[in-house]
């Protein structure tokens, strides 16, 4: 099914007696067989207004129609999206809704934040047909409860977005990465020392023994950190492939599991040496250390590893993606989704 | 203000609750003498005030879990309380509420430079806790104007911002996790030093909730490394509509200083007479902020300067020093001291899009003209935020009626040019009967829903956010 407007979309879910299964660009394939329902009808930028840095997109918008015209005026969606539709093997193209409902970020989110961080506004049609409305599109808002924090990284399960806007950056003008050659395990410290330097980094990351900073911003001010560092942490300018950190392409052609950690920054290198204990094959540190992108055997489950925070199984079909909850929060979760979803049929297969 | 009628049958019944909550806690951590529960009637919105049945002072989580536990199984309101400097009337008691104050959950309980963060109980005050890492070249981010009194455990429960939330966002995104207590007294935690949650992001909805879904007893916040510098820049122009262009043609341009504030002629002639800031006499003044080293600092300024001059700015001074910066700033941190000289003043809060920043202006003149009471606007430019401050006699019948009359057209004006009624001082019992102009029905029911799923019996600061007629039939 594939509605060309909210009212359309309120009227299938209204009626719905079995599951949906909510599809965006399709990066994240479902694990049941319920019908589909495509977002792509509710599609294109409903307002942008660049010197409010504001933008609002309907939710079926491709990804990169909205960074093209972001571009093109020399703004960005501070968080840096990953797309992993090569990650997950398919053929898809990613969704400004897909988007929000996996509070998807990249590298930047250690200084700009996470997709809910720049997400204003939301509007969405709930699982009992009803349209919702929260957020806005101002910079700042706390009337009323913060549901469109609530909407991001909901997985579809609370609602189906119909809108989505946001709070926009001015693109960097100007940016430069800081290489420094160590092992793993000091990788998290060095990471530390740039992050805790007045030095303003936008990304910070361990890949093979190359540990990469990287700040961004007006061109001389770039020259003068990017220096500043590189005498700070003993290493050298260099190049380094941010976006391919950011869609994890170096395991895209790669069989088996691939893991998402989220720790403490300095508990990465640990971690890491414990999921290798247990089986990892491949390791990759985002977030100054606390985003661990790993590659398992298939069906391994890594989750027996030590650690304080959390995992979800980004692709593989054997074990759950997402992680089991201490029992009162998971008691509120399941009594919001069963108030905001009754009937239990929104992507039904996730989040469990 | 409409508040709910009290429930009777509660007060009736003083006596045994009171001594109930003391079986729960240390002898002087309840307080229920009328003359010192007066403390607790109201908070920074004064005009409405209501001492509660009792108050009480917890130390401990643990504490905090025995005296929900208790109240809820009584059936008593609760009232969670920070350091009561809300503007929206927040932690206002109802005569039937038990007053729950953090002030003495004020340790740090960890400082972690490596990882960047501070765990805090809940009633430290927000400058403390920069206070707590300064001396290792770090800060907490959010700084709203009240930093020296306000308590992180309102800054949650509101959401508040500060002058540099611009670059640095507002305390959403600066916090990491919180420890909270459920009105039925169930411990949870919620995020931690890590990014990110496994499951639903109930972190961000309790940030913002204004003490309806729960009791913050710790915090864990994001601490930043300190620029090397920061320096501001005064602009003056000869009108608003020139001002509001400037800083979008700054916006535009890919600037992003850490703070764009601005103040309107009747707050410039204010701020003079108070304080001597040595403000130039014009329309509307800019004081624009940026930071880095003093290279960087040089490059920003030149570009924004640049800007500027485009504009015919009447004034422009570039700070030369800690001094200049100083001086550029205190007529700035005064321009509410100052405005209170003059008379009483109802503070608004509505956020708009920055694009429509001159016809609001231009119409809030006019309402103060038809209102004939006189607006000072002073407020977040870069983000919209507004903060028009009307002049009221609270000695004078009928002026305070008046003003909110006012108060309300200006806030639903934000709302209709695309914006909202409280940017950052959240609704309270103040604009909560304003929501219908932002929201609809459904839009009201599924927050309400929310608040079911935290506290079905509607018992934690309930007679506030929503209107009185939507809540009605849950709070019973
Ligand atoms: C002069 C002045 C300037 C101000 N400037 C700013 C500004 O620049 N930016 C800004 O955003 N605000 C500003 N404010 C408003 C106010 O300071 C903030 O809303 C602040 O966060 C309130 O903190 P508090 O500790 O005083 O909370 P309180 O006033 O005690 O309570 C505020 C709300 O929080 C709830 N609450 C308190 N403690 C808890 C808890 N432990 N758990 C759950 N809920 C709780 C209360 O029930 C209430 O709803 C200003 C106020 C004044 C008086």
């Amino acid at each position: 099914m594939k509605p060309l407007s909210e009212q359309e979309l309120s009227e299938i879910v209204v009626n719905a007696k079995t599951p949906l299964n909510i599809v965006g660009g399709g990066t994240w394939q479902a694990r049941n067989n319920a019908e589909q329902l495509y977002t792509s009808g509710l599609s294109g930028v409903s307002l942008y207004e660049p010197e409010a840095l504001t933008l609002v997109a309907k939710a079926g918008t491709p990804l990169v129609e909205i960074e093209d015209l972001l571009a093109k005026n020399g703004q960005c969606l501070p968080f840096e999206p990953n797309n992993l539709a090569a990650l997950q093997g398919v053929k898809a193209i990613p969704t400004i809704g897909g988007v929000v409902a996996t509070n998807a970020s990249g590298p930047r989110r250690i200084s700009a934040g996470a997709c809910r961080d720049s997400l204003i506004g939301v509007r969405f049609v709930d699982g009992n047909g009803v349209v919702i409305k929260n957020g806005g599109r101002v910079m700042k808002n706390v009337t009323g409860y913060d549901l469109v924090k609530l909407m991001s990284g909901s997985f579809g399960t609370l609602g189906v977005l119909t809108e989505v806007s946001f709070k926009l950056l001015p693109a960097a003008q100007a940016s430069a990465t800081v290489l420094v050659f160590e092992d793993e395990k000091t990788c998290a410290a060095t990471m530390a020392a740039a992050l805790g330097s007045p030095f303003d980094v936008s990304g910070a990351a361990h890949i093979d023994g190359i540990t990469a900073v990287r700040v961004a911003g007006l061109a001389g001010s770039v020259e003068y950190r990017a220096a500043a560092l590189a005498s700070l942490l003993d290493g050298k300018i260099g190049k380094f492939n941010w976006q391919a950190l950011r869609d994890v392409q170096a395991f895209a052609d790669q069989k088996g599991d691939v893991w998402r950690f989220s720790v403490k920054p300095s508990e990465g290198p640990e971690l890491a040496a414990g999921l290798r204990r247990l089986g990892a094959s491949k390791i990759m540190f985002d977030w100054a250390g606390g985003l661990l992108w790993v590659l398992a055997p298939t069906g391994l489950d890594l989750r027996k590893a030590e650690y304080q925070g959390h995992a979800m199984l980004i692709r593989g079909h054997a074990l759950p993606v997402f992680q089991p909850q201490p029992a009162p929060v998971a008691a509120l979760e399941k009594a919001l989704r069963a108030k905001f979803d009754p009937k239990n049929i929104l992507n039904a297969d996730r989040m469990t | 203000m409409q508040m709910p009628v009290a429930n009777a049958e509660i007060i009736a019944r003083k006596a045994e609750i009171v001594a109930r909550l003391r079986s729960v806690l240390p002898i002087d951590a309840v307080i229920d003498d009328p003359v010192a529960t007066k403390v607790y009637e109201c908070d920074a919105l004064s005009a409405y005030r209501c001492p509660p049945l009792a108050v009480v002072l917890p130390a401990s989580t643990i504490q905090t879990a025995a005296v929900l536990k208790a109240c809820h199984e009584m059936g008593v309101p609760v009232v969670p309380r920070g350091s009561g400097t809300s503007l929206a009337g927040g932690a206002m008691p109802t005569a039937d509420s038990v007053v729950l104050g953090v002030a003495r959950l004020d340790q740090v309980l960890e400082t972690d430079y490596e990882n960047r963060f501070i765990r805090v109980q809940s009633g430290r005050t927000n400058l403390s806790v920069t206070g707590a890492v300064e001396t290792n070249g770090f800060f907490y981010a959010p700084d709203p104007s009240s930093q020296l009194a306000c308590a992180i455990a309102g800054n949650i429960a509101m959401n508040s911002g500060g002058a540099h939330c611009l670059k640095y966002g507002v305390t959403t995104n600066n916090l990491l996790g919180v420890t909270m207590v459920t009105m039925a007294g169930e411990i949870i935690e919620l995020g931690g030093a890590y990014l990110g949650s496994a499951g639903y992001d109930l972190l961000g909805l309790i940030c913002g909730s204004e003490g309806q879904l729960g009791v913050v007893t710790e915090a864990t916040l994001r601490i930043l490394a300190k620029p090397e510098g920061a320096r501001p820049v005064l602009i003056g122009f000869d009108s608003n509509e020139v001002a509001g262009a400037c800083v979008s043609d700054i916006i535009r341009a890919g600037v992003l200083p850490v703070a764009i504030e601005f103040m309107d002629r009747p707050v410039i002639r204010a701020v003079e007479n108070f304080v001597n800031a040595g403000y130039p006499d014009v329309k509307a003044l800019l004081i624009i902020e940026v930071e880095g080293s003093e290279t960087e600092i040089d490059e920003q300024l030149g570009k924004i300067v640049k800007i500027a001059k485009r504009h015919n700015p009447v004034e422009l001074r570039e700070s030369g020093s800690e001094a200049e910066s100083a001086n550029i700033w205190k007529g700035r941190k005064a321009a509410f001291g100052a405005m209170g000289q003059i008379n009483d003043y109802m503070c608004l809060d509505g956020t708009i899009p920055v694009s429509q920043l001159p016809v609001v202006l231009r119409r809030i003149t006019e309402l103060s003209d038809e209102y004939g009471l006189d607006v000072g606007n002073v407020f977040h430019a870069g983000d919209g935020n507004m903060h028009p401050l009307i002049l009221y006699d609270a000695n004078k019948s009928g002026d305070l009626e008046k003003c909110e009359a006012m108060g309300a057209e200006i806030l639903k004006l934000c709302v209709e040019v695309g914006g909202c009624l409280t940017g950052e001082h959240g609704v309270g019992i103040e604009k909560r009967d304003l929501m219908y102009e932002q929201f609809n029905r459904d839009d009201l029911e599924i927050q309400m829903m929310v608040k079911d799923v935290f506290d079905p019996k509607w018992l934690l600061n309930s007679a506030k956010v929503f209107p009185l007629t939507a809540s009605e039939a849950r709070r019973g």
